[in-house]
């Protein structure tokens, strides 16, 4: 066999498996879409995306998850507000300042969040937050937005955080000591020069631990409290779409009107994630090539 | 060498250099001149480098350095405990090898160094951005693109952007490394002229591995070898008549 016949081979033979995740990514799209259409037929796309009702088992039932949108919404904006400042400050404080020593042991640690079963940081929530919150806050349930959010963010520090990571190690070290020779100090030349050449690394980071977060289902179906009602304030229980969908999918009848329900709320819960993976893309193309020149 | 005179800005004395437990530098003693190039010479690793960046301090980023010895930069020694890096580095800029402008526009790179100063006032950072560029001789080129990044620049125009960069901190002393090692012939003429005409005003230290080019703009020459000062004299002198026969060997190209 020649050398290029080999390398053609090659190429190929990678070329089908990736055509063989995308086909079944494609399929489970296709499937979604298929299994959540006739909804429609039965209420329009405003109603149900904006309908303020979710009885889906009464009679007659009705279908709108507006109060689940706001519920994921709700409890990723302040999963994020957490975990953000959080994330980002430790891949700063790991990459530029922490001693050899201390940054051995932070990384690790840090990325040992992100293995952590959701299960188990759920479970947490339930058997250890819930009650604290109840009783320090007087409240009638510790399930809510407030608990969620923060083992949400739990979640959410780990990816924004070695993605983070990631970008400030890829500063080059000439832009460090042209700061330097200039007379800024080492936090100068981190506000000034690390984090904005950084920046568009940071922002997918932060946009894709946000994804992560809007999608995470168990820590939510434990620790939301499960309400299908619009919140009033943070100490409200919510019920957010992937939460939802885990809790009912069983008991809905096939194919009845409830499932199609519950795969169109996945449709929509795939918009939102697509959403933020196109936002992280287009920052991360957007900066990288002007190499953020007006910062 | 060259005898102690009033007119020297820094004076190294019996200066050790350690990275770690290996030696860069071996009682190097030497003066700088006030308003003169002078150029640093000697094969790779000899410690030109290192030296240069003893000189603001720049060393002291890197872990488990240790220096033996004074630097004397307005009659105070600059490694005293009680002396901060950043004033010295805001007295004494650097260029260096690598044109490194930063990710921001041209009119931001020049004025990062004033703005740490505490220089807020639009129109005086203007002024000092014209009049570092016209320095720099770089203005005409780009005094209508200045809110462009500097990224965006041919590797020249950048190493002139550096330049002008550390001239807007109004340094006493210019350090530059090897500033012209990654440009082309045409760029690197522009630069020794920079030099030339800059050194009224500045003192310059320069590293450079070409022997034509310190011979052309220099004042005074050093030759290192191994991490010591071989021999140090006016250039005219060292490149004719070297009073070290190590150093004759080296300027004709017989070793290093
Ligand atoms: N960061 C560092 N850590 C450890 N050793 C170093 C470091 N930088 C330089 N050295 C060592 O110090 C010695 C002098 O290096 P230096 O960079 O000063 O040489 P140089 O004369 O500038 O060489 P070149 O002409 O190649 O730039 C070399 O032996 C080098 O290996
Ligand atoms: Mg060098």
């Amino acid at each position: 066999m020649t050398r290029k016949l080999k390398e053609k081979i090659i190429k190929n033979i990678f070329f089908l498996l990736s055509l063989v995740s995308i086909f079944v990514l494609g399929l489970i799209v296709v499937f979604l879409f298929k299994e959540g259409f006739p909804i429609f037929k039965v209420v329009s796309v405003r109603e149900f995306i904006f309908g303020l009702e979710w009885y889906p088992t009464y009679d007659p039932p009705s279908f709108g998850i507006w109060s689940l949108i706001v519920g994921s919404l709700v409890v990723t904006f302040f999963a994020s507000l957490i975990a953000v400042p959080l994330g980002v400050l430790s891949a700063i404080y790991v990459a530029e300042i922490a001693p050899p020593l201390v940054k051995e042991i932070f990384k690790p640690v840090i990325e040992l969040l992100a293995g952590l079963p959701s299960v188990v940081l759920g479970f947490f929530g339930m058997a250890v937050l819930a009650p604290w919150l109840q009783n320090t806050f007087g409240l009638p349930t510790g399930l809510n937005i407030l608990n969620a959010s923060i083992m949400l963010s739990i979640m959410a520090v780990p990816t924004i955080s070695s993605i983070s990571e990631d970008a400030i190690y890829s500063v080059s070290q000439e832009f460090k000591e042209a700061s330097y020779a200039l007379g800024a100090t080492k936090f100068e030349t981190i506000a000034r020069v690390v984090v904005p050449a950084a920046l568009s690394g940071i922002s997918t980071a932060v946009i894709l631990g946000m994804a992560r977060a809007i999608g995470e289902t168990m820590v939510v179906l434990m620790v939301a409290g499960g309400a299908a009602a619009i919140p009033e304030s943070i100490f409200d229980s919510v019920r957010p779409m992937p939460a939802s969908i885990a809790a009912e999918m069983g008991e809905a009848p096939f194919r009845s009107n409830h499932y199609y329900a519950l795969f169109a709320t996945g449709i929509v819960l795939f918009f939102m994630t697509l959403f933020f993976n196109l936002i992280a893309d287009y920052i991360s193309n957007k900066f990288k090539q002007v190499g953020s020149a007006t910062l | 060498m060259v005898t102690l005179l009033s007119d020297n800005i820094i004076e190294i004395k019996k200066v050790n250099f350690y990275y770690g437990a290996s030696k860069a530098l071996t009682d190097v003693t030497m003066d700088f001149k006030k308003n003169k190039v002078t150029a640093l010479i000697g094969p790779s690793g000899c410690g030109k480098s290192t030296l240069l960046r003893l000189l603001n301090r720049m060393n002291d980023l890197i872990d488990g350095t240790r220096v033996e010895g004074e630097v004397v930069f307005e009659d105070r020694n600059i490694y005293d405990p009680d002396v901060d890096p950043v004033e010295i580095r805001r007295r004494i800029g650097m260029v260096f090898q690598k044109p490194n402008p930063f990710p921001k526009s041209i009119f931001n790179n020049i004025t990062y160094g004033p703005k740490l100063g505490g220089v807020k006032n639009r129109s005086e950072l203007e002024a000092l951005v014209e009049q570092s560029l016209k320095q720099a001789s770089l203005w005409n080129e780009v005094k209508d693109i200045l809110n462009q990044s500097a990224m965006m620049l041919s590797g020249g125009q950048q190493q002139r952007i550096c330049i002008a960069r550390a001239l807007a901190m109004k340094p006493d002393v210019l350090l530059m490394d090897e500033p012209t090692s990654a440009l082309d012939p045409v760029s690197t003429a522009k630069i020794e002229e920079l030099i030339e005409e800059l050194k009224k005003k500045y003192t310059i230290i320069i590293v450079t591995h070409n022997m034509q080019q310190a011979a052309r703009i220099s004042d005074y020459t050093g030759f290192f070898y191994l991490g010591k000062l071989i021999e140090y004299n006016p250039t005219e002198k060292l490149f004719t008549t070297p009073d070290v026969k190590q150093t004759e060997e080296y300027i004709t190209g017989r070793f290093g």
